[in-house]
């Protein structure tokens, strides 16, 4: 399969690769996916006192397109507020990296590992997570 | 050195071009349809192709009247294990194959049981060999057929032929073996291994697609199939059909030559397949998949733990290999093969399959482990999975969320 030039360019210089201490009242991480599925995503956000992404890492285990996908959403994340942050949708990942019908699912992880590291942040500060959709995969 | 390298010879080989020069006189001035009795042009083509059938029969031990050609391994799978089922029926309806089988033989033995058959599927053991026991005690007095293969295409193990071949015949059973991988790679004898059906394809041994042979014993015992191809009654009436001349004369030549080659080459290509598996098993949580001392001499395995196969395909992208895990939405699932190894899903996602062939030279299998380690080391730093191996996580000890 032929992947786009922004797949090989996320894939070949993945952006905020890393890890946060995730011990931290203002780190958010989520971990999701699994191995026997062949994709596993670990996204961490760093907020700050108004709310606002300051630092976001990622690692993950799975195909170029799940590579792409969550560095790409780490891009997205820094400087956003943590609401604006839950209204990134998959299907702009899609657009953006230009994912063929068989990849959707690389997406639909980064948007789930996005929730995931919010609703993490906000039980460590005390906040209710929000309830989420069940996830469409 | 040309980039990118093939390194994946068991999905297919580049045609040795002292097989194309064979060919090429067959496409033009000998185009003649061996079938044709009463011209020149006919007899010249069937000239080709009993010289052909001559080259096939001795690569296996076998006689002229024995090889029937077809289009392919595929074709004379579904030849050997449909046709028997339909010449034996009376006999017993009973097929004995293995989990690990090619999908061509796999699924002529589900036609099978849509057609009333009875198919045991044998597991095998943790090397990917089958139990002997295990298939001695499958078999039972309607057992007509046994088909193992020769050589597995993913890991290369070779089966216990010849024990294989005495057990079926102690129980009265024909035996069967895809032999696509092994013939021209490794000596393949009919009479000394007690084969009585046997496929193989051209395009795995350095000649050209579209071709192959079933061999069908005609002595001790006479073995009849029947015919799924109906037409004018061609190769003795089991597959009808205009004879593939070139093709036929390609898969000749590359018998001829992969007989005359394959002493030195078995040596030269093992050597090098070491030399890649020592290199790659050298970084951590690497693990050779299936039997190692049973095996082909030009197929490695390898499962580098922690790393996704695609994902690491795509950071060596200047070598042509193949992977045991297809992430895509259509088929979540890996490999069939590496998991009835036992291995788990992730090991199984994590494999690669390096194919070495007649052309492969040792600097490009210098370039391959360089690569190889390169990208395993990178894709490392960026998967969760190392790093919470590496801080002495239990990744068993995690829910994950299936998806």
């Amino acid at each position: 399969m032929a992947y786009s030039d922004k797949v090989i360019d996320h894939y070949t210089n993945p952006r905020n690769v890393g890890t946060l201490d995730k011990s931290s009242h203002k780190v958010g991480t989520g971990l999701v996916g699994a191995p026997e599925c062949g994709d596993v995503m670990r996204l961490q956000i760093q907020v700050d006192d108004n709310n606002i992404i300051t630092d976001a890492k990622f690692k993950t285990f799975g195909c170029g397109s799940a590579i792409a996908s969550s560095s790409l959403a780490t891009e997205w994340l820094k400087g956003k507020s943590v609401d604006d942050a839950m209204k990134i949708d998959n299907m702009d990942i899609v657009e953006e990296l230009a994912l063929p019908p068989v990849k959707i699912h690389c997406s639909v992880l980064a948007e789930d590992a996005i929730k995931a590291a919010i609703n993490d942040f906000r039980v460590k500060n005390g906040m209710e997570p929000i309830v989420l959709e069940k996830s469409h995969h | 050195m040309n980039i990118p390298i093939y390194l994946d010879n068991n999905a297919t080989t580049p045609m040795d071009p002292r097989v194309l020069e064979a060919m090429l006189p067959y496409f033009n001035e000998k185009f003649g349809n061996a079938a044709s009795r009463n011209h020149p042009f006919g007899w010249v083509a069937e000239e080709g192709v009993d010289y052909a059938r001559e080259q096939v029969a001795k690569l296996i031990n076998a006689t002229e009247k024995e090889i029937i050609f077809t289009s392919g391994a595929t074709e004379s799978d579904n030849l050997a294990i449909k046709g028997v089922f339909e010449m034996y029926k009376e006999k017993g309806n009973h097929i004995i194959t293995a989990v690990t089988e090619h999908k061509a033989v796999l699924d002529a033995c589900k036609h099978v049981e849509k057609l009333g058959g009875k198919v045991t599927y044998l597991p095998v053991k943790e090397d990917g060999l089958v139990d002997l026991a295990e298939l001695e005690a499958a078999m039972t007095s309607e057992t007509i057929l046994v088909s193992i293969m020769y050589g597995n295409n993913e890991i290369g193990v070779i089966q216990p032929i010849k024990e294989i071949a005495a057990i079926a015949h102690k129980f009265g059973a024909l035996f069967m073996t895809d032999a696509t991988q092994a013939v021209g790679k490794i000596p393949v004898d009919v009479i000394a291994d007690g084969i009585d059906l046997l496929a193989l394809s051209a395009h795995k041994m350095y000649g050209p697609k579209g071709v192959g042979a079933l061999y069908v014993r005609r002595k001790g015992p006479r073995v009849k199939v029947t015919a799924q191809m109906d037409g004018g009654g061609h190769e003795r009436g089991m597959r009808s059909g205009t004879l593939n001349v070139p093709g036929i004369v390609g898969l000749g030549k590359a018998c001829e030559l992969a007989g005359l080659e394959m002493e030195s080459e078995a040596k030269r290509l093992s050597a090098l397949r070491d030399k890649l598996e020592r290199s790659l098993t050298v970084l951590e949580e690497s693990y050779v998949n299936g039997n190692v001392e049973h095996r082909l001499p030009h197929v490695a395995n390898i499962s580098f733990k922690y790393v996704e196969g695609e994902g690491l395909m795509m950071a060596m992208k200047d070598l042509a290999v193949s992977s045991g895990s297809a992430c895509t939405s259509a088929s979540l699932e890996p490999s069939y093969v590496l998991k009835s190894l036992g291995l788990s899903d992730d090991l199984a996602h994590s494999s690669i399959r390096f194919g070495l062939g007649r052309f492969t030279t040792e600097e490009e299998v210098d370039y391959a482990i360089e690569v190889t380690k390169k990208s395993v080391t990178h894709l490392r730093e960026l998967s969760p999975l190392w790093e919470m191996f590496k801080e002495g996580i239990d990744l068993d000890s995690i829910e994950w969320a299936e998806h």
